[in-house]
């Protein structure tokens, strides 16, 4: 019997630690697993028995990426369950910080992490060798979200200006002027930069996906909405634990999440581009068809333009936000807690961001559960390559499990996020 | 503040409660009680975009930060950025995709390494979760801080750049 094995035990530019291991027997894949080997974090076991208030600070300790999704899911989380509503300018900044998250992390990604897979170099440092004005304006587009971060956040890694009722404080109208041309600059850059990724090569693969993402009446669902899904999801969020389960899988230390009804889901840039498509700003629905994408994309390598598309719709919402900004009278409401259960969603860079919380009539948390995108999308990593690595199968080995790297980099896997997690395997005989 | 042109600037990377990573963040707070008053010290947390944000401005910089290259605990590296490539993986424990080696070569790749780029890398011991150094590793962050100063204070190849030392 012939066989081999496509095995990375570090898989590299990827946020944390993991692995993958694909074994091939006869031509045949016979087993696919992808691990998340980071040690387990307890997060949710050390949220019992803390205040309310502090589950957006602690919560956002679990990733130096994406803590302003963890900071407003936690918020949205206790303010819905205690009948909360915060100002809408208060609103507007949390979309607004969103955005600069949105944006750092993005520009991360496309530029320095994923863009080199299709460009043929090891790592983005051999990429802008070759490409430095490439590499530079990515560098420089995430700069501006950082910048965001800081001036909102009050510091680039793991701001503290998000509380349960508001923001502990809200910046002036002229704080955020100087961001105007910033901004714009960035907008015209991002636009450039859909461009750009669609001119690179990319895998005829497409996925039947079901595509899961917040969908809200009035806007690209960042902060709030309605889970919906391409294949007739569309629930709101207390009725998660209805429709969606965690399993535990004894190799990787991420639980899967599956959908009850259909199993393997995928969340992140491509499911909301897929679900949300209508709602994007006329110029970014404008670039995205100008790369020849339609509403619906079903490529996992093209979420490299979708988050491109993404970046730019980033850049024209804060520029909104910052032209109808007025500061607002207070930054917080008092929030009256009450025995409840709080459920809260935002969509994370890497996607939908589930928190739910069981807390007391003087606002303690008795229990906690907490789902990153990380986690949900694994089964649809694996899927990917059931699926792909039979019809590159006769790579060889070295190119093939670089293919195989590929399809993970396409979820910009954040593994910090995910363990409650890359490594390679190929075993080919 | 943006370190000025010429004003020499020192980095301490590190995690604060991953034990041993937090030794550069150590020597930084230790460099800025004894260090004559124009040095800039920073701490940062070896995010590398930011890292590359930070000396973009500055001629010579001085960077500290744990390694685990799996030499002796305590051992410390001098590297001169524009003689040596940093290897891969040097400054791990970093779950950052994107962390100081890959800043340091990045910005080589692009051109923007500062004119002097001195890295002190101090072997870790333990990168658990929590707080408080190793011995060895206490030891080695005060031989670190003499060395710095007398980087600043003495004829290193930094004097060129801070004749006013």
């Amino acid at each position: 019997m012939k066989s081999r094995t496509i095995k990375v035990d570090y898989l590299a530019r990827v946020e944390g630690e993991g692995a993958l291991y694909v074994k091939i027997r006869d031509n045949t894949v016979t087993d696919v697993k992808f691990k998340i080997w980071e040690p387990p974090r307890f997060f949710e076991a050390f949220l019992r028995g803390r205040n309310h208030s502090e589950a957006p600070d602690i919560t956002a300790r679990i990733c130096g990426i994406c803590p302003i999704a963890y900071q407003v899911a936690a918020a949205h989380a206790m303010e819905s369950a205690f009948g909360v509503t915060v100002d809408r300018q208060v609103r507007a900044l949390r979309r607004l910080i969103y955005c600069g998250e949105w944006i750092e992390s993005h520009a991360l990604h496309v530029f320095l992490l994923h863009a080199p897979d299709f460009l043929g170099y090891d790592d983005g440092i051999q990429m802008a060798k070759d490409h430095p004005e490439v590499v530079q304006k990515g560098l420089q587009l995430k700069k501006v979200g950082n910048g965001l971060m800081a001036l909102l956040g009050g510091r680039e890694v793991h701001p503290i200006n998000i509380c349960v009722g508001g923001l502990y404080r809200a910046p002036t109208k002229r704080e955020l002027a100087p961001f105007i041309d910033k901004l714009k600059w960035g907008r015209d850059a991002a636009l450039e930069a859909v461009r750009w990724t669609a001119t690179l090569p990319f895998p005829d693969f497409e996925q039947d996906y079901e595509f899961v993402a917040l969908r809200h009446p009035d806007e690209y669902a960042i902060t709030e909405g309605r889970l919906v899904s391409n294949k007739g999801l569309d629930i709101a969020l207390s009725e998660y634990d209805d429709h969606f389960v965690e399993e535990h899988v004894p190799y990787t230390n991420a639980l899967h999440s599956t959908l009850k009804e259909r199993g393997a889901y995928l969340v992140g840039p491509l499911a909301r581009y897929n679900v949300n498509f209508d709602k994007l700003s006329p110029l970014a629905q404008q670039a995205a068809r100008d790369a020849g994408l339609g509403p619906v994309c079903l490529n996992p390598f093209k979420s490299i333009i979708v988050r491109s598309v993404e970046i730019l719709y980033a850049y024209d919402e804060a520029l909104r936000i910052i032209d109808g900004y007025e500061m607002p009278e207070r930054p917080a409401v008092e929030v009256q807690p009450r025995a409840a259960t709080a459920y809260g969603c935002t969509e994370a860079p890497r996607g939908s961001l589930y928190h739910r919380y069981r807390v007391d009539d003087q606002g303690v948390i008795l229990d906690a559960k907490i789902v990153a995108p990380t986690s949900q999308n694994q089964k649809s990593v694996e899927s990917d390559l059931w699926q792909f690595v039979p019809k590159y199968i006769d790579l060889p080995s070295e190119k093939l499990s670089w293919q195989c790297e590929q399809v993970i980099r396409n979820y910009d896997p954040c593994i910090s996020c995910a363990t409650h997690f890359l490594k390679l395997h190929i075993d080919r005989e | 503040m943006p370190p000025s042109k010429s004003a020499p600037l020192i980095i301490g990377l590190g995690n604060e409660y991953r034990r041993d990573d937090a030794v550069g963040l150590v020597v930084a707070r230790r460099l800025k009680e004894a260090a004559p008053e124009h040095v800039c010290v920073l701490e940062e947390t070896g995010e590398g975009a930011a890292l590359m944000e930070s000396w973009k401005d500055a001629d010579a910089v001085i960077l500290i930060d744990a390694v685990r290259s799996g030499a002796k605990p305590g051992t410390l590296h001098r590297l001169d950025a524009h003689t040596q490539p940093i290897p891969t993986g040097f400054f791990h424990y970093s779950t950052h995709a994107f962390g100081a080696a890959e800043a340091i070569e990045l910005a080589r790749a692009l051109g923007q390494l500062p004119p002097h780029l001195i890295v002190y890398g101090i072997e870790g011991k333990t990168f658990e979760a929590g707080l408080g150094l190793s011995p060895e590793i206490e030891k080695a962050a005060q031989e670190v801080v003499e060395r710095v100063l007398g980087d600043l204070h003495t004829g290193s190849i930094l004097q060129a750049f801070w004749p006013v030392l």
